[in-house]
């Protein structure tokens, strides 16, 4: 990486503090602490699933939010205050700008999960008063959030390099949700015949696939996570980022910026 | 007092007000509809549905559909309702969405099966959750014994329930009583001593203080129709004896009470009443038994049970 993404990176990172992103976590610790206390008094059982659940689900959610709604006005605010032109003016490529700014909103995101994890872990041990050798499997949870967030940013940031921010918070949002029925997109594409099958399976594999990074009731259960697994699924994210990232490079290298 | 201030004070004043004001009206509005938010707004009838809106979060939907269950089952328990029409959809709904909510099927059964108040009186459906679970979940000996159970006490079929304990038997890890339910099952069912082993066994086994309560109620309940049946049959056999009936226990000469009076699981002494019958002294006390109650008695809505249980 070179030192120019660095820094953008770096400044992204600190502009995402400075916008108090990181305040989210507030709402996650008051959360989680209460559902460790409350869940036992109104339901049975389940304290253990629910803290695994909430927590996992709440890790994720915050985190595609936070990735969509930075991740849309990462271009456009600075093409808004004008700042880009003066970034643009020094020896600073558009792909460097777009690649650091990636890089930037992943670590805020990378952090954030950090120390939500911390909350989660905090939480499990309140309600099961020890560790199992089975709570390993939520970091690897924890590891599929983080990819999917970065497939979620370089999606943001691919849709904002063209489209304007509410324009784009609803194209990434759509895929969001499309990316949650990938495999029934698939499905219904083998359902099909002739040309129309090989435009809808093409379709259904262009689309990201976020519910194989999505295990949580799975590790809420305590069944393990195939290393085949975590393998592909860190290639296929990897993959895919690289892809939109390199989509959305393409399209900011040819956007008028007049 | 400057303008700003004035309109600090005032808004701050306001917002106050009308926050007290808004949650007085809302508990109005919820004593004019009592169970409406629950009955109107988080019965769904899809879990297929369900499942597609949630995103792949469906464990913590499930988990919430779970915590419904509990939530209806419990408040329509506490008022001695006859009536659950939504649990068995709740269940249904929590266990498509996690099929592998252990918990679910292990005490939804028990909220379903039994005849109200103390259950929904839906024992086909809990066969029903309990097989899917089993399905889902084939290697939780646990789910084979309460189809066992279910078979047993509330559908009396003794062939099922000894298929159910059979197979469940098999299961690595499963309780070694198992094997023995299966064989008492073909060999004695119908019989108080099978339905003690039952209850013991669900009493060993649970560790929810309110079925191991129901489990100890049932277990005193079984011994007071037990206590009844032996000590009207020694009534009987004095009747035919002398030609009367015994006016105390002392004149039955029962063994090892050295002419005393009998007493029930909790110390009270039984009653022996002029036409030779034998109650317990307060029935509210024993809510499951079959012998021993005054005649035209009418037990409580919610069953008593004790705090030592």
């Amino acid at each position: 990486m070179s030192a120019r993404i660095a820094y953008i990176a770096s400044n992204t990172f600190r502009e995402a503090v400075r916008d108090r992103v990181l305040y989210n976590l507030i709402a996650f610790a008051l959360l989680m602490s209460g559902a460790a206390i409350l869940v036992g008094q109104v339901s049975f059982g389940i304290e253990r699933l629910v803290v695994v659940n909430l927590g996992l689900s709440a890790v994720s959610l915050f985190g595609i939010v936070i990735a969509i709604f930075i991740g849309i006005g990462l271009v456009s605010k600075e093409i808004e205050k004008r700042t880009l032109y003066t970034v643009l003016s020094r020896p600073v490529q558009r792909w460097e700008f777009i690649v650091g700014k990636f890089f930037g909103l992943a670590g805020t995101l990378a952090v954030n999960t950090f120390l939500m994890a911390i909350g989660v872990f905090a939480a499990l041990l309140y309600v099961s008063r020890q560790f199992h050798g089975t709570d390993g499997w939520i970091a690897v949870a924890l590891y599929f959030s983080i990819l999917q967030f970065l497939m979620m940013t370089a999606l943001a940031l691919f849709f904002s390099s063209f489209a304007s921010p509410l324009m784009a918070a609803v194209f990434a949002f759509a895929l969001f949700v499309i990316g949650n029925f990938s495999e029934d997109l698939r499905g219904f594409a083998a359902m099909t015949h002739g040309l129309q099958r090989w435009l809808a399976t093409g379709a259904a594999y262009l689309l990201p696939n976020f519910s194989a990074l999505n295990i949580i009731t799975s590790v809420a259960h305590e069944q393990p996570v195939s290393s085949s697994l975590i393998f592909y699924n860190t290639i296929y994210a990897l993959v895919y980022t690289a892809m939109v990232m390199a989509a959305g490079v393409l399209i900011f290298q040819r956007r008028n910026l007049k | 007092m400057t303008r700003t201030k004035l309109v600090t004070i005032s808004a701050g004043f306001i917002l106050v007000a009308c926050m007290c004001a808004s949650i007085l009206l809302l508990n109005r509005v919820d004593q004019l509809r009592p169970q409406a938010t629950l009955e109107e707004v988080l019965y769904l009838p899809s879990p297929k549905v369900l499942r597609r809106m949630s995103l792949g979060y469906d464990g913590l939907l499930a988990d919430i559909y779970w915590t419904r269950a509990v939530q209806y089952f419990g408040g329509h328990h506490a008022v001695g309702a006859m009536h659950f029409q939504l649990l068995a959809p709740l269940l249904n709904i929590a266990t498509q969405l996690d099929p592998h909510l252990v918990v679910a099927y292990d005490f939804g059964a028990n909220f379903l099966s039994p005849p109200p108040p103390n259950g929904a009186g839906q024992p086909q459906e809990a066969v029903r959750l309990t097989n899917f679970g089993i399905e889902n979940n084939p290697n939780e000996w646990l789910l084979y014994y309460n189809l066992g159970f279910i078979y047993y006490m509330e559908l009396k079929n003794y062939a099922g329930a000894a298929d159910a304990f059979s197979r469940g038997s098999q299961i690595p890890g499963a309780h070694p009583f198992m094997r023995i339910l299966a064989a008492q099952m073909a060999e004695h069912a119908g019989e108080i001593e099978t339905a003690r082993m039952l209850w013991t066994a669900t009493y060993q086994n649970s560790k929810d203080k309110n079925i191991r309560a129901n489990a100890a109620a049932h277990l005193r309940a079984l011994r007071v129709d037990d206590d009844v049946a032996h000590l009207e049959t020694l009534v009987d056999e004095f009747r035919e004896r002398t030609g009367r009936i015994p006016s105390s226990f002392a004149e039955l000469q029962i063994p090892g009470l050295n002419g005393g009076t009998p007493v029930d699981p909790l110390g009270n002494p039984y009653k022996l009443t002029p036409y030779g019958h034998i109650e317990v002294q307060h029935p509210d006390d024993f809510p499951f038994i079959v012998n021993g109650a005054p005649p035209g008695y009418i037990p409580p809505k919610v069953p008593k049970f004790l705090p030592s249980d």
